[in-house]
Protein backbone atom coordinates (compact mmCIF):
# COMPACT_ATOMS: atom_id res chain seq x y z
CA UNK A 1 0.00 0.00 0.00
CA UNK A 2 1.46 3.43 -0.90
CA UNK A 3 2.45 5.68 1.97
CA UNK A 4 0.46 8.91 2.19
CA UNK A 5 2.63 10.34 4.91
CA UNK A 6 6.25 9.42 5.44
CA UNK A 7 8.18 11.05 8.27
CA UNK A 8 11.93 10.58 8.61
CA UNK A 9 14.38 12.02 11.12
CA UNK A 10 11.87 14.58 12.34
CA UNK A 11 13.17 17.03 14.93
CA UNK A 12 11.20 19.85 16.48
CA UNK A 13 12.01 22.48 19.05
CA UNK A 14 10.44 25.39 20.88
CA UNK A 15 13.17 27.99 21.12
CA UNK A 16 16.24 26.28 22.58
CA UNK A 17 14.25 23.29 23.88
CA UNK A 18 14.26 20.30 21.57
CA UNK A 19 11.11 18.20 21.92
CA UNK A 20 11.35 15.61 19.12
CA UNK A 21 14.52 13.66 18.40
CA UNK A 22 14.73 12.01 14.98
CA UNK A 23 11.40 10.31 14.90
CA UNK A 24 10.29 8.13 11.97
CA UNK A 25 6.77 7.00 11.20
CA UNK A 26 4.49 6.38 8.28
CA UNK A 27 0.81 6.35 7.41
CA UNK A 28 -0.56 4.28 4.56
CA UNK A 29 -3.21 5.68 2.24
CA UNK A 30 -6.69 5.20 3.73
CA UNK A 31 -5.45 3.97 7.09
CA UNK A 32 -5.32 5.26 10.64
CA UNK A 33 -2.03 5.58 12.46
CA UNK A 34 -1.90 6.40 16.14
CA UNK A 35 0.88 7.88 18.20
CA UNK A 36 0.60 7.03 21.87
CA UNK A 37 2.45 8.46 24.81
CA UNK A 38 2.20 10.05 28.21
CA UNK A 39 1.86 13.76 28.92
CA UNK A 40 4.88 15.63 27.63
CA UNK A 41 6.05 12.83 25.36
CA UNK A 42 5.77 15.09 22.33
CA UNK A 43 2.49 13.92 20.83
CA UNK A 44 0.98 17.33 20.18
CA UNK A 45 4.33 18.59 18.93
CA UNK A 46 4.43 15.73 16.42
CA UNK A 47 1.15 16.94 14.91
CA UNK A 48 2.33 20.52 15.00
CA UNK A 49 5.50 19.44 13.23
CA UNK A 50 3.57 17.68 10.48
CA UNK A 51 1.55 20.83 9.76
CA UNK A 52 4.58 23.10 10.23
CA UNK A 53 3.21 25.04 13.20
CA UNK A 54 6.50 24.58 15.07
CA UNK A 55 10.13 24.88 13.98
CA UNK A 56 11.06 21.53 12.43
CA UNK A 57 13.83 19.83 10.52
CA UNK A 58 14.03 16.42 8.92
CA UNK A 59 11.65 15.15 6.29
CA UNK A 60 7.84 15.04 6.14
CA UNK A 61 6.66 13.68 2.81
CA UNK A 62 2.94 14.03 2.11
CA UNK A 63 2.00 12.20 -1.04
CA UNK A 64 5.61 12.57 -2.16
CA UNK A 65 5.78 16.32 -1.48
CA UNK A 66 8.07 17.79 1.16
CA UNK A 67 6.15 19.70 3.83
CA UNK A 68 9.12 20.90 5.87
CA UNK A 69 9.68 24.57 5.12
CA UNK A 70 6.13 25.26 3.96
CA UNK A 71 3.75 27.51 5.90
CA UNK A 72 0.91 25.96 7.90
CA UNK A 73 -1.58 27.65 5.58
CA UNK A 74 0.03 26.00 2.54
CA UNK A 75 0.03 22.58 4.19
CA UNK A 76 -3.70 23.00 4.88
CA UNK A 77 -4.28 23.95 1.26
CA UNK A 78 -2.70 20.66 0.22
CA UNK A 79 -5.51 18.82 2.03
CA UNK A 80 -4.26 18.34 5.57
CA UNK A 81 -6.93 19.22 8.14
CA UNK A 82 -6.47 19.31 11.86
CA UNK A 83 -8.61 18.81 14.95
CA UNK A 84 -6.34 20.72 17.29
CA UNK A 85 -5.46 20.38 20.92
CA UNK A 86 -8.21 22.17 22.89
CA UNK A 87 -10.52 21.96 19.85
CA UNK A 88 -9.63 25.37 18.44
CA UNK A 89 -13.22 26.63 18.45
CA UNK A 90 -13.84 30.16 17.19
CA UNK A 91 -15.84 30.89 20.32
CA UNK A 92 -17.40 34.22 19.31
CA UNK A 93 -18.53 32.97 15.88
CA UNK A 94 -21.63 30.89 15.30
CA UNK A 95 -21.53 27.15 14.78
CA UNK A 96 -22.27 27.56 11.09
CA UNK A 97 -19.56 30.20 10.66
CA UNK A 98 -17.10 27.79 12.27
CA UNK A 99 -18.07 25.14 9.74
CA UNK A 100 -17.85 27.54 6.80
CA UNK A 101 -14.35 28.49 7.88
CA UNK A 102 -13.38 24.84 7.57
CA UNK A 103 -14.11 25.13 3.85
CA UNK A 104 -12.44 28.54 3.51
CA UNK A 105 -9.81 27.41 1.00
CA UNK A 106 -12.28 25.50 -1.20
CA UNK A 107 -13.68 27.13 -4.31
CA UNK A 108 -16.46 24.60 -5.13
CA UNK A 109 -19.37 26.40 -3.45
CA UNK A 110 -22.08 23.91 -4.37
CA UNK A 111 -20.07 21.02 -2.97
CA UNK A 112 -19.40 22.97 0.22
CA UNK A 113 -23.15 23.30 0.74
CA UNK A 114 -23.49 19.53 0.31
CA UNK A 115 -20.77 18.92 2.90
CA UNK A 116 -22.41 21.33 5.31
CA UNK A 117 -25.63 19.31 5.16
CA UNK A 118 -23.58 16.14 5.59
CA UNK A 119 -22.00 17.56 8.74
CA UNK A 120 -25.42 18.42 10.13
CA UNK A 121 -26.70 14.94 9.30
CA UNK A 122 -23.73 13.42 11.08
CA UNK A 123 -24.19 15.55 14.21
CA UNK A 124 -27.82 16.76 14.44
CA UNK A 125 -26.90 18.64 17.64
CA UNK A 126 -24.85 21.02 15.55
CA UNK A 127 -27.79 21.68 13.25
CA UNK A 128 -29.98 22.58 16.23
CA UNK A 129 -27.35 25.04 17.35
CA UNK A 130 -26.21 26.34 13.98
CA UNK A 131 -26.82 30.01 14.84
CA UNK A 132 -25.58 29.81 18.41
CA UNK A 133 -22.25 31.24 19.54
CA UNK A 134 -19.85 28.28 19.39
CA UNK A 135 -18.34 29.16 22.77
CA UNK A 136 -21.62 28.21 24.43
CA UNK A 137 -21.45 24.59 23.24
CA UNK A 138 -20.54 21.83 25.67
CA UNK A 139 -17.13 20.15 25.44
CA UNK A 140 -18.50 17.18 23.51
CA UNK A 141 -20.36 19.42 21.08
CA UNK A 142 -17.24 21.50 20.52
CA UNK A 143 -15.31 18.32 19.74
CA UNK A 144 -18.00 17.36 17.22
CA UNK A 145 -17.72 20.85 15.77
CA UNK A 146 -13.92 20.59 15.55
CA UNK A 147 -14.15 17.27 13.68
CA UNK A 148 -16.86 18.58 11.37
CA UNK A 149 -14.91 21.77 10.69
CA UNK A 150 -11.84 19.75 9.75
CA UNK A 151 -13.91 17.54 7.42
CA UNK A 152 -15.29 20.61 5.63
CA UNK A 153 -11.88 20.84 3.95
CA UNK A 154 -12.51 17.42 2.35
CA UNK A 155 -9.09 16.52 3.66
CA UNK A 156 -6.91 13.70 2.40
CA UNK A 157 -5.28 13.56 5.80
CA UNK A 158 -6.92 14.33 9.12
CA UNK A 159 -4.71 15.10 12.12
CA UNK A 160 -6.48 14.45 15.43
CA UNK A 161 -5.10 15.69 18.73
CA UNK A 162 -6.61 13.77 21.67
CA UNK A 163 -10.25 13.83 20.58
CA UNK A 164 -11.16 12.02 23.82
CA UNK A 165 -9.69 14.69 26.09
CA UNK A 166 -11.96 15.81 28.93
CA UNK A 167 -15.10 14.10 27.63
CA UNK A 168 -17.52 11.65 29.22
CA UNK A 169 -16.94 8.00 28.20
CA UNK A 170 -20.26 7.76 26.34
CA UNK A 171 -19.45 10.78 24.19
CA UNK A 172 -15.93 9.50 23.57
CA UNK A 173 -17.34 6.18 22.35
CA UNK A 174 -19.72 8.04 20.03
CA UNK A 175 -16.92 10.17 18.61
CA UNK A 176 -14.66 7.20 17.99
CA UNK A 177 -17.51 5.34 16.30
CA UNK A 178 -17.96 8.27 13.94
CA UNK A 179 -14.23 8.55 13.28
CA UNK A 180 -14.17 4.90 12.22
CA UNK A 181 -17.18 5.50 10.00
CA UNK A 182 -15.50 8.49 8.35
CA UNK A 183 -12.35 6.47 7.74
CA UNK A 184 -14.22 3.52 6.27
CA UNK A 185 -16.83 5.36 4.21
CA UNK A 186 -15.01 8.47 3.09
CA UNK A 187 -11.52 6.96 2.97
CA UNK A 188 -10.00 9.81 4.98
CA UNK A 189 -6.57 8.83 6.31
CA UNK A 190 -5.98 9.82 9.92
CA UNK A 191 -3.06 10.47 12.20
CA UNK A 192 -4.40 10.14 15.72
CA UNK A 193 -2.57 11.23 18.83
CA UNK A 194 -3.98 9.83 22.08
CA UNK A 195 -3.33 9.22 25.73
CA UNK A 196 -6.15 6.72 25.90
CA UNK A 197 -4.22 3.76 24.47
CA UNK A 198 -7.04 1.22 24.50
CA UNK A 199 -9.37 3.41 22.48
CA UNK A 200 -6.72 4.44 20.01
CA UNK A 201 -5.43 0.90 19.47
CA UNK A 202 -8.98 -0.23 18.84
CA UNK A 203 -9.37 2.29 16.04
CA UNK A 204 -5.94 2.49 14.42
CA UNK A 205 -4.21 0.10 12.06
CA UNK A 206 -0.69 1.08 12.95
CA UNK A 207 0.67 2.34 16.26
CA UNK A 208 3.78 4.10 17.49
CA UNK A 209 4.78 4.66 21.08
CA UNK A 210 6.45 7.95 21.86
CA UNK A 211 8.55 8.51 24.95
CA UNK A 212 10.22 11.87 25.66
CA UNK A 213 10.50 12.72 22.00
CA UNK A 214 11.63 9.34 20.69
CA UNK A 215 9.72 6.44 19.13
CA UNK A 216 10.33 3.44 21.35
CA UNK A 217 7.99 0.84 19.87
CA UNK A 218 6.05 0.52 16.66
CA UNK A 219 3.92 -2.06 14.94
CA UNK A 220 0.40 -3.03 13.94
CA UNK A 221 -2.12 -2.01 16.61
CA UNK A 222 -3.24 -5.58 17.02
CA UNK A 223 0.24 -6.79 17.93
CA UNK A 224 0.85 -3.98 20.38
CA UNK A 225 -2.48 -4.44 22.04
CA UNK A 226 -1.84 -8.12 22.65
CA UNK A 227 1.72 -7.81 23.84
CA UNK A 228 1.72 -8.39 27.58
CA UNK A 229 5.09 -6.70 28.22
CA UNK A 230 4.33 -3.55 26.26
CA UNK A 231 1.03 -3.18 28.04
CA UNK A 232 2.59 -3.54 31.45
CA UNK A 233 5.61 -1.33 30.86
CA UNK A 234 4.22 1.43 28.66
CA UNK A 235 0.46 1.42 28.78
CA UNK A 236 0.18 0.84 32.51
CA UNK A 237 -2.40 -1.92 32.75
CA UNK B 1 -34.54 76.31 23.53
CA UNK B 2 -33.67 77.16 19.96
CA UNK B 3 -29.99 77.52 20.86
CA UNK B 4 -30.08 74.33 22.89
CA UNK B 5 -31.44 72.37 19.93
CA UNK B 6 -28.77 73.91 17.74
CA UNK B 7 -26.09 72.65 20.12
CA UNK B 8 -27.54 69.16 20.09
CA UNK B 9 -27.73 68.98 16.32
CA UNK B 10 -24.25 70.39 15.90
CA UNK B 11 -23.11 67.70 18.33
CA UNK B 12 -24.75 65.00 16.25
CA UNK B 13 -22.99 66.32 13.15
CA UNK B 14 -19.58 66.25 14.87
CA UNK B 15 -20.49 62.87 16.28
CA UNK B 16 -20.65 61.41 12.78
CA UNK B 17 -16.97 62.26 12.30
CA UNK B 18 -15.98 60.86 15.70
CA UNK B 19 -17.95 57.75 14.84
CA UNK B 20 -15.90 57.21 11.67
CA UNK B 21 -12.61 57.65 13.50
CA UNK B 22 -13.83 55.40 16.31
CA UNK B 23 -14.84 52.82 13.70
CA UNK B 24 -11.36 52.84 12.17
CA UNK B 25 -9.84 52.31 15.61
CA UNK B 26 -12.22 49.43 16.33
CA UNK B 27 -11.29 47.81 13.01
CA UNK B 28 -7.61 47.69 13.81
CA UNK B 29 -8.28 46.71 17.40
CA UNK B 30 -10.44 43.81 16.27
CA UNK B 31 -7.77 42.57 13.91
CA UNK B 32 -4.71 43.12 16.08
CA UNK B 33 -5.85 44.00 19.63
CA UNK B 34 -3.85 47.19 19.31
CA UNK B 35 -4.92 50.83 19.24
CA UNK B 36 -3.36 52.66 16.34
CA UNK B 37 -2.19 56.05 17.58
CA UNK B 38 -1.22 57.04 14.05
CA UNK B 39 -4.80 56.66 12.81
CA UNK B 40 -5.46 60.40 12.89
CA UNK B 41 -2.28 61.44 11.08
CA UNK B 42 -2.84 58.74 8.46
CA UNK B 43 -6.33 60.17 7.88
CA UNK B 44 -4.90 63.67 7.57
CA UNK B 45 -2.35 62.46 5.05
CA UNK B 46 -5.13 60.78 3.03
CA UNK B 47 -7.07 64.03 3.06
CA UNK B 48 -4.04 65.85 1.67
CA UNK B 49 -3.94 63.31 -1.17
CA UNK B 50 -7.59 64.10 -1.94
CA UNK B 51 -6.82 67.83 -1.76
CA UNK B 52 -3.96 67.43 -4.23
CA UNK B 53 -6.16 65.42 -6.60
CA UNK B 54 -8.95 67.99 -6.48
CA UNK B 55 -6.45 70.78 -7.06
CA UNK B 56 -5.13 68.86 -10.04
CA UNK B 57 -8.60 69.10 -11.53
CA UNK B 58 -10.23 65.84 -10.48
CA UNK B 59 -13.99 65.90 -9.84
CA UNK B 60 -14.83 65.56 -6.13
CA UNK B 61 -16.19 62.01 -6.11
CA UNK B 62 -13.45 60.76 -8.41
CA UNK B 63 -10.86 62.14 -6.01
CA UNK B 64 -12.84 60.75 -3.07
CA UNK B 65 -12.87 57.16 -4.29
CA UNK B 66 -9.31 57.24 -5.59
CA UNK B 67 -8.18 58.54 -2.20
CA UNK B 68 -10.02 55.74 -0.44
CA UNK B 69 -8.33 53.20 -2.71
CA UNK B 70 -4.87 54.76 -2.26
CA UNK B 71 -5.38 54.87 1.50
CA UNK B 72 -6.35 51.21 1.55
CA UNK B 73 -3.18 50.32 -0.34
CA UNK B 74 -1.11 52.55 1.93
CA UNK B 75 -2.53 50.92 5.07
CA UNK B 76 -1.85 47.47 3.64
CA UNK B 77 1.71 48.40 2.68
CA UNK B 78 2.43 49.89 6.10
CA UNK B 79 1.27 46.71 7.80
CA UNK B 80 3.30 44.49 5.47
CA UNK B 81 6.51 46.51 5.74
CA UNK B 82 6.53 48.26 9.12
CA UNK B 83 4.30 46.18 11.38
CA UNK B 84 4.83 42.65 10.14
CA UNK B 85 8.39 42.51 11.54
CA UNK B 86 7.06 43.33 15.02
CA UNK B 87 3.94 41.15 14.77
CA UNK B 88 5.10 38.84 17.56
CA UNK B 89 6.82 41.56 19.58
CA UNK B 90 5.37 42.82 22.88
CA UNK B 91 2.60 45.43 22.87
CA UNK B 92 4.92 48.26 23.86
CA UNK B 93 7.10 47.67 20.79
CA UNK B 94 4.00 48.12 18.67
CA UNK B 95 2.99 51.24 20.56
CA UNK B 96 6.40 52.77 19.84
CA UNK B 97 5.96 51.93 16.16
CA UNK B 98 2.54 53.63 16.19
CA UNK B 99 4.01 56.75 17.78
CA UNK B 100 6.80 56.69 15.20
CA UNK B 101 4.23 56.44 12.38
CA UNK B 102 2.31 59.35 13.90
CA UNK B 103 5.38 61.60 13.90
CA UNK B 104 6.46 60.50 10.43
CA UNK B 105 3.06 61.07 8.82
CA UNK B 106 2.71 64.42 10.52
CA UNK B 107 6.16 65.54 9.39
CA UNK B 108 5.84 64.21 5.85
CA UNK B 109 2.44 65.89 5.42
CA UNK B 110 3.97 69.19 6.57
CA UNK B 111 7.00 68.70 4.35
CA UNK B 112 5.09 67.91 1.16
CA UNK B 113 2.01 70.07 1.62
CA UNK B 114 3.43 72.68 4.06
CA UNK B 115 1.76 73.96 7.21
CA UNK B 116 -0.52 76.66 5.85
CA UNK B 117 -4.18 76.04 6.54
CA UNK B 118 -6.11 74.99 3.45
CA UNK B 119 -9.79 74.95 2.73
CA UNK B 120 -11.29 71.68 1.56
CA UNK B 121 -14.48 71.45 -0.48
CA UNK B 122 -17.63 69.71 0.66
CA UNK B 123 -19.50 67.49 -1.80
CA UNK B 124 -22.69 68.76 -0.14
CA UNK B 125 -22.49 72.56 -0.57
CA UNK B 126 -24.93 75.07 0.91
CA UNK B 127 -28.35 74.88 -0.65
CA UNK B 128 -28.32 71.15 -1.34
CA UNK B 129 -31.94 69.95 -1.22
CA UNK B 130 -31.70 68.09 2.10
CA UNK B 131 -30.43 71.09 4.02
CA UNK B 132 -32.62 71.88 7.06
CA UNK B 133 -32.96 74.54 9.68
CA UNK B 134 -30.76 72.76 12.20
CA UNK B 135 -28.39 70.84 9.96
CA UNK B 136 -26.22 72.18 7.18
CA UNK B 137 -26.18 70.09 4.02
CA UNK B 138 -22.64 68.99 4.85
CA UNK B 139 -23.71 67.79 8.32
CA UNK B 140 -26.43 65.56 6.96
CA UNK B 141 -24.28 64.43 4.05
CA UNK B 142 -21.40 63.38 6.29
CA UNK B 143 -23.69 61.57 8.74
CA UNK B 144 -25.13 59.75 5.73
CA UNK B 145 -21.64 58.83 4.51
CA UNK B 146 -20.75 57.48 7.98
CA UNK B 147 -23.85 55.31 8.01
CA UNK B 148 -23.19 54.01 4.50
CA UNK B 149 -19.64 53.06 5.52
CA UNK B 150 -20.96 51.30 8.60
CA UNK B 151 -23.57 49.28 6.73
CA UNK B 152 -21.07 48.35 4.02
CA UNK B 153 -18.61 47.15 6.67
CA UNK B 154 -21.28 45.20 8.47
CA UNK B 155 -22.26 43.41 5.27
CA UNK B 156 -18.63 42.75 4.41
CA UNK B 157 -17.89 41.12 7.77
CA UNK B 158 -21.16 39.27 8.05
CA UNK B 159 -21.73 37.95 4.56
CA UNK B 160 -18.44 37.53 2.71
CA UNK B 161 -15.94 34.67 3.16
CA UNK B 162 -13.09 37.18 3.36
CA UNK B 163 -14.86 39.09 6.13
CA UNK B 164 -15.46 35.85 8.01
CA UNK B 165 -11.80 34.90 7.60
CA UNK B 166 -10.74 38.28 8.98
CA UNK B 167 -12.91 37.83 12.04
CA UNK B 168 -11.56 34.31 12.52
CA UNK B 169 -7.96 35.48 12.20
CA UNK B 170 -8.55 38.22 14.76
CA UNK B 171 -10.20 35.95 17.22
CA UNK B 172 -8.14 32.80 17.09
CA UNK B 173 -5.10 33.17 14.81
CA UNK B 174 -3.81 29.68 15.52
CA UNK B 175 -7.05 27.98 14.55
CA UNK B 176 -7.44 30.29 11.57
CA UNK B 177 -4.10 29.11 10.23
CA UNK B 178 -5.27 25.51 10.64
CA UNK B 179 -8.17 26.11 8.26
CA UNK B 180 -5.84 27.76 5.75
CA UNK B 181 -6.46 31.46 6.47
CA UNK B 182 -3.36 33.53 5.76
CA UNK B 183 -3.52 35.36 9.07
CA UNK B 184 -0.79 37.88 8.45
CA UNK B 185 -2.49 39.07 5.26
CA UNK B 186 -5.77 39.41 7.13
CA UNK B 187 -4.04 41.85 9.50
CA UNK B 188 -2.87 43.73 6.44
CA UNK B 189 -6.45 43.87 5.14
CA UNK B 190 -7.56 45.19 8.53
CA UNK B 191 -5.01 47.99 8.29
CA UNK B 192 -6.09 48.75 4.75
CA UNK B 193 -9.74 48.97 5.75
CA UNK B 194 -8.95 51.15 8.76
CA UNK B 195 -6.88 53.52 6.64
CA UNK B 196 -9.72 53.72 4.09
CA UNK B 197 -12.29 54.53 6.80
CA UNK B 198 -9.91 57.08 8.27
CA UNK B 199 -9.60 58.70 4.85
CA UNK B 200 -13.39 59.04 4.65
CA UNK B 201 -13.47 60.61 8.11
CA UNK B 202 -10.68 63.02 7.17
CA UNK B 203 -12.42 64.14 3.98
CA UNK B 204 -15.69 64.66 5.86
CA UNK B 205 -14.12 66.69 8.67
CA UNK B 206 -11.77 68.82 6.56
CA UNK B 207 -14.49 71.19 5.20
CA UNK B 208 -15.44 72.02 8.82
CA UNK B 209 -12.08 72.35 10.59
CA UNK B 210 -9.89 73.16 7.55
CA UNK B 211 -6.94 71.11 6.43
CA UNK B 212 -3.50 71.24 8.05
CA UNK B 213 -1.09 68.54 9.24
CA UNK B 214 -2.46 68.67 12.81
CA UNK B 215 -6.09 68.56 11.74
CA UNK B 216 -6.94 65.20 13.33
CA UNK B 217 -5.11 65.65 16.65
CA UNK B 218 -8.11 66.56 18.78
CA UNK B 219 -10.52 64.55 16.67
CA UNK B 220 -8.53 61.39 17.26
CA UNK B 221 -9.02 61.87 21.00
CA UNK B 222 -12.78 62.15 20.51
CA UNK B 223 -12.55 59.06 18.31
CA UNK B 224 -10.80 57.19 21.14
CA UNK B 225 -13.50 58.29 23.54
CA UNK B 226 -16.19 57.14 21.07
CA UNK B 227 -14.60 53.73 20.56
CA UNK B 228 -14.04 53.14 24.28
CA UNK B 229 -17.46 54.42 25.33
CA UNK B 230 -19.21 52.20 22.79
CA UNK B 231 -17.00 49.18 23.45
CA UNK B 232 -13.71 48.74 21.66
CA UNK B 233 -14.81 45.39 20.18
CA UNK B 234 -18.14 46.62 18.83
CA UNK B 235 -18.36 48.62 15.55
CA UNK B 236 -21.98 49.64 16.20
CA UNK B 237 -21.00 50.72 19.70
CA UNK B 238 -18.25 52.92 18.30
CA UNK B 239 -20.76 54.69 16.06
CA UNK B 240 -23.31 55.25 18.80
CA UNK B 241 -20.45 56.25 21.11
CA UNK B 242 -19.38 58.77 18.49
CA UNK B 243 -22.77 60.48 18.46
CA UNK B 244 -22.95 60.50 22.28
CA UNK B 245 -19.47 62.02 22.52
CA UNK B 246 -20.35 64.63 19.91
CA UNK B 247 -23.51 65.77 21.70
CA UNK B 248 -21.96 65.70 25.20
CA UNK B 249 -18.92 67.61 24.01
CA UNK B 250 -21.06 70.33 22.45
CA UNK B 251 -23.49 70.71 25.35
CA UNK B 252 -20.80 70.75 28.03
CA UNK B 253 -18.74 73.12 25.92
CA UNK B 254 -21.64 75.53 25.43
CA UNK B 255 -23.19 75.48 28.91
CA UNK B 256 -20.76 74.12 31.48
CA UNK B 257 -17.03 74.30 30.86
CA UNK B 258 -16.72 76.57 27.84
CA UNK B 259 -15.30 75.80 24.42
CA UNK B 260 -11.67 76.21 25.50
CA UNK B 261 -11.85 73.14 27.74
CA UNK B 262 -13.96 70.97 25.43
CA UNK B 263 -11.20 68.48 24.78
CA UNK B 264 -11.18 67.49 28.45
CA UNK B 265 -14.61 65.97 27.87
CA UNK B 266 -12.95 63.32 25.74
CA UNK B 267 -10.34 62.62 28.39
CA UNK B 268 -12.91 62.45 31.18
CA UNK B 269 -15.00 60.03 29.09
CA UNK B 270 -11.97 57.84 28.36
CA UNK B 271 -10.86 57.62 31.98
CA UNK B 272 -14.43 57.33 33.24
CA UNK B 273 -15.28 54.47 30.89
CA UNK B 274 -12.14 52.57 31.79
CA UNK B 275 -12.91 52.90 35.51
CA UNK B 276 -16.65 52.32 35.56
CA UNK B 277 -17.26 50.03 32.62
CA UNK B 278 -14.09 48.86 30.85
CA UNK B 279 -16.04 46.88 28.22
CA UNK B 280 -17.89 50.04 27.16
CA UNK B 281 -21.62 50.52 26.93
CA UNK B 282 -22.15 47.92 24.22
CA UNK B 283 -19.04 45.76 24.50
CA UNK B 284 -19.86 42.18 25.28
CA UNK B 285 -17.93 39.73 27.36
CA UNK B 286 -17.48 36.55 25.32
CA UNK B 287 -19.14 33.52 26.91
CA UNK B 288 -17.00 30.42 26.94
CA UNK B 289 -17.64 27.02 28.41
CA UNK B 290 -14.68 24.82 29.06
Amino acid sequence: MPELLEVKGLKASYGPTQVLFDIDFALAQGQITTILGANGAGKTTTLRAVCQAVRTSGSVLFDGQQLVGKSTESVVRMGVAQVPDGRGTFTALTVEENLRLGAYVRKDKAEVAVDLEKAYARFPRLKERRNQQAGTLSGGEQQMLAISRALMLRPRLLLLDEPSFGLAPLIVAEIFRILRQINEQEKVSMLLVEQNANLALGLAHQAYLLETGRIVISGPSETIRNDETIRKVYLGH
Amino acid sequence: MEAFLHQIFAGIANGGIYASVGLALVMIHQATHHINFAQGEMATFSTFIAWALINAGWPYWGAFFLTVAISFALGLIIQRTVLKPVEKAPVLTNVIVFVGLLVIFNAVAGWIFDHTIKSFPSPFPKGTFFETKYFSAHDIGSIGVTLVVLVALYCFFKFTPLGLAMRAAAQNPESARLVGVRVSWMLGMGWGLAAAIGAVAGMMVAPIVFLDPNMMGGILLYGFAAALLGGIDNPWGAVIGGFIVGVLENLLGAYVIGTELKLTVALVLIVGTLIVRPDGLFGKAVVTRV
